[in-house]
């Protein structure tokens, strides 16, 4: 083997380690305990119930990423190609939603369209025991990845392309047709698969805002393990699950490499023009009302609800919040904010050491290994967090790792979503990284570290501080998992609010409003800062 | 003899199956400038990444000043290389690009500061330190990279394709400036290029390499005057080639008839080639051995005209003809043949 191979190997090394003893390990533990229980697999599989399940979580993804990108496509032509006053702010604010946690989402939705909820108070509309709810909280969650996987390439497509067309008898239609549309082709089929994935394996939204009558296969395991115990139920629905997502990661990754096609591309602010025609103000003006009625008014509900108490707006519920005496928590709410924090901060770091190592030696493409491994590092987005969470209960309480007891469980959990969003964000910056720019770096002396150090860390700089934050946001974000693992006296803000709402009563209510509001401003917080030091190559949030 | 600094021997690079250098041996003396020449895709960088150490040989060796460089990684050869592109840092300012190299030396700073300032004169481009590598024009952008090969002092200066992005007139100006620059600091430099021009305007020694091989190695003059073969001829741009057989009276037998050939030729079958210059043109008839001819095109050269004939038989003749002396097209001429730039070349 060459020395570039044995570097590559010794850098893989610790993802692959921490892959196999934390995801694999533990996935692998809790599904082989359910399947050994009298080997009724099959019969699970042929159930009425589990085809329903099965059934409408297909549907549900299947018509939310329709919603989505009918909803966003306009959206990412706008923010791809006109000017307008605000719209730095305004891309900030539509991803947002893409790193708040499911349960402020739902959260959010509840007090919108649910009991009580805005709608219900002005017109007596309830939308949370139907599925729009659901399907409208989903659009609301991945209307960015959207606009920013396609806008992001729509924006660098070179308009001389369309206007060659046009020179050579196209009309304006046509001439999109026949040569934008084509292009964006890719980025479409790339975006569509992940909010597919994203909707498929929803959780927390669908546990908030099903009921009793709509569960995804994520729900379903969650109900199985933890209220039923119903350990073989639950592993057959797991593998099923795992079964979809391998389809689904085999399908994008496919995708994605036909779309690395060589396309003219320039720089994005070479293709923005102010509006012009009623075609382009009303495609703004339409983006805008979208975007206000999807994205900004479940967030301003949710904070006017955390504000309105019975005797008129204040803060009660927030100081509600600093005391333990409302009985749902061993401590008292408020110190879930600081639990959130610390095991966020923990897992971002163990996220970007072990992502950062993976994207560091899948730098180079080559071979089916590196697109294997590239492919597999997704899989922690799709597998069930509920099964991971459980699984890391049966799988870690034994020496030499029993960590059952120790809080370093919950960042762990977290970390393997980041992880995804690390190697997502890095890999496209390292290999944009042309190798000859480390080669004049050989060539005028540097050895291969300081070759890195001085090339490739300048110009990655900012993507690790990008992907830090994704990692950070979904870290404080994760909710299937650590709700098992987490100890009682050490909430975190989503698994509070999740308890919170389901306890009956105003004052919980307003409770898990309030500490929403909470979570919402340290993400939202997390993404500005994001925004502001976005990397110029990376376009993309998956 | 002066110093041997570069060796390379049965010097062999497959990429994927493809021989990109084939038992390539090549020999660049101290303070000698040495072009390699050929077409595109020929392995001309290929050669420069070998003696860099940035692609593994499978087969062969490269030798620096004697010392054999296997095992010995990129960053301490001690070899400059002057990317085709450039390839200069975008996060760095120009200062920083020259000074990279004298970093990694650990050369102190107020003296990295001094040669900075003193390559930016050299190539100049005096005063540049703190600007954007981006804001360079190409030409600039050239200049600084030569300043950043340079700055270390390498051993062996290697450039690809120094000029190649460069148009015309800043091209032949910059020609004539690097080589009094290579002769005044005495750089030992290894070019490959795939202009002919470029090459015979720079190198004190011309390797013409085709399909991975060395096809001929000498002076530019050499070179010019005597291509090895008829692969190097038409490279250089010669099209009056033909199969013919010298006999014994001092002229050979072609499709255009017989052509005298310069005296000590062997007698047999070989590629004759006639120089543009060697093709004179006469009233037809005049000669009753040469061809008569149809101008077919004319190619105004500056200080000469390019005449493209279409003989009675043979194929094509290009002649050089003075300006004032160039048939119009459509003319019919006489063709006589020039012994002194006639060339029989190896079948």
């Amino acid at each position: 083997m060459t020395r570039a191979g044995w570097t590559r190997l010794a850098l893989l090394a610790p993802p692959v380690a921490f892959l196999g003893v934390f995801f694999a390990w533990p996935v692998a533990a809790i599904t082989a305990r359910g399947l050994r229980v009298d080997g009724g697999a099959a019969e699970v599989l042929t159930d009425a119930d589990t085809l329903r399940v099965l059934g409408f979580t297909l549907w549900q993804a299947a018509a939310s990423t329709a919603l989505t990108l009918a909803l966003a496509l306009p959206g990412a032509y706008v923010f791809a190609r006109l000017a307008f006053p605000g719209k730095r702010l305004l891309h900030a604010v539509v991803t947002v939603p893409f790193v708040l946690p499911t349960v402020v989402t739902g959260a959010a939705f509840l007090a919108l369209v649910g009991r009580g909820g805005l709608l219900d108070e002005l017109w007596g509309v309830r939308l949370d025991t139907g599925v729009w709810a659901i399907l409208l909280a989903h659009a609301f969650f991945n209307y960015a990845i959207v606009v920013r996987t396609v806008g992001g390439l729509w924006a660098r497509l070179d308009p001389r392309q369309e206007e060659a067309a046009r020179v050579l008898g196209a009309g304006r239609f046509a001439a999109w047709r026949t040569v934008t549309l084509p292009a964006l082709v890719p980025s479409v089929a790339a975006a569509a698969p992940m909010v597919f994935l994203f909707t498929f394996t929803s959780f927390g939204i669908v546990q908030i805002l099903g009921g009793p009558r709509y569960a995804t296969l994520e729900v379903e395991i969650y109900r199985r393990t933890a209220q039923l115990l119903d350990l073989p139920t639950a592993a057959v629905l797991t593998l099923l699950q795992f079964a979809v997502v391998a389809v689904l990661l085999g399908a994008h990754g496919r995708i994605a490499r036909r779309g690395e096609s060589a396309l003219a591309l320039v720089d994005p602010a070479r293709t923005v023009r102010r509006p012009r025609g009623a075609a382009q103000w009303g495609l703004l003006g339409g983006t805008l009302t979208v975007i206000a009625l999807l994205l900004l008014l479940p967030l301003a509900v949710l904070v006017e609800r955390s504000l309105s108490g019975p005797d008129g707006y204040g803060f009660a519920h927030y100081r509600a919040l600093t005391s333990a005496e409302g009985g749902t928590f061993l401590v008292a709410p408020w110190e879930a904010v600081g639990n959130s924090l610390r095991f966020a901060a923990v897992a971002t770091v163990v996220a970007l050491v072990v992502g950062g190592l993976a994207a560091a030696a899948l730098t180079r493409r080559a071979g089916r290994f590196a697109r294997g491994f590239d492919a597999l590092l997704m899989l922690p987005l799709g597998t069930s967090a509920v099964t991971v969470g459980f699984g890391f209960l049966i799988a870690l309480d034994e020496p030499p790792l029993d960590l059952r007891s120790s809080w370093i469980l919950v960042p762990l959990a977290q970390a393997l979503v980041g992880v995804p969003f690390v190697v997502r964000v890095m890999l496209p910056v390292l290999r944009a990284v042309d190798d000859r720019l480390r080669q004049a770096a050989a060539v005028l002396g540097a050895s291969p570290l300081r070759a890195w150090r001085e090339v490739d860390l300048p110009l990655v700089r900012r993507a690790v501080l990008v992907a830090a934050g994704f990692a950070f946001a979904v870290s404080l974000g994760e909710f299937g998992a650590t709700v098992f693992i987490v100890r009682p006296d050490a909430p975190t803000l989503p698994v509070a609010v999740a308890r919170l709402l389901g306890r009956a009563g105003e004052l919980n209510y307003g409770q898990a409003m309030a500490l929403s509001t909470v979570l919402m401003l340290v993400c939202a917080l997390t993404l500005v800062a994001l925004e502001s030091l976005r990397p110029l190559r990376t376009t993309e949030l998956v | 003899m002066p110093k041997i600094l570069l060796e390379t021997e049965g010097l062999t690079v497959r990429y994927q199956g493809r021989t990109a250098l084939d038992s390539v041996g090549l020999r660049v003396a101290e303070h000698e400038t040495v072009c390699v020449l050929g077409p595109s895709g020929g392995g001309k960088s290929t050669l420069l990444r070998a003696v860099a150490g940035l692609t593994d040989l499978d087969a062969g060796t490269v030798r620096l000043a004697g010392r054999d460089q296997a095992g010995v990684p990129t960053h301490r050869r001690e070899v400059g290389l002057m990317f085709q592109d450039h390839q200069l840092f975008p996060q760095r300012d120009v200062g920083g690009n020259i000074a990279f190299g004298l970093r990694m030396r650990r050369v102190p700073r107020a003296e990295t500061g001094r040669r900075v300032a003193e390559l930016l004169d050299l190539v100049g481009l005096p005063g540049a330190q703190r600007r954007a590598v981006d804001a360079l024009s190409g030409g600039e952008q050239q200049r600084v990279a030569l300043a950043r090969a340079l700055a270390p002092g390498p051993r062996l200066l290697m450039l690809d394709e120094p000029l190649g992005q460069l148009d015309r007139d800043l091209r032949e100006r910059l020609v004539v400036e690097l080589r009094q620059l290579f002769r005044r600091l005495g750089t030992t430099v290894l070019a490959v290029t795939h202009d002919q021009g470029e090459a015979f305007a720079l190198a004190d020694r011309v390797v013409v390499m085709r399909e991975g091989r060395v096809a001929q190695t000498g002076t530019p003059v050499e070179v010019w005057r005597r291509p090895a073969d008829a692969f190097v001829a038409r490279f250089l741009g010669f099209r009056n080639l033909v199969r013919a057989t010298v006999g014994a009276d001092g002229t050979a037998r072609t499709p255009w008839g017989p052509v005298p050939v310069p005296e000590g030729t062997p007698p047999g079958p070989c590629r004759l080639l006639v120089r543009p210059s060697g093709v004179r043109l006469t009233a037809p008839g005049a000669d009753p051995a040469g061809p008569r001819a149809t101008v077919g095109a004319r190619t105004f050269r500056g200080d000469h005209v390019l005449l493209h004939l279409d003989p009675e038989r043979g194929p094509a003749l290009e002649a050089a003809c003075p300006l004032r002396d160039a048939p119009a097209e459509g003319e019919a001429v006489g063709v006589a043949f020039d012994r002194a730039d006639v060339v029989a070349l190896p079948e």
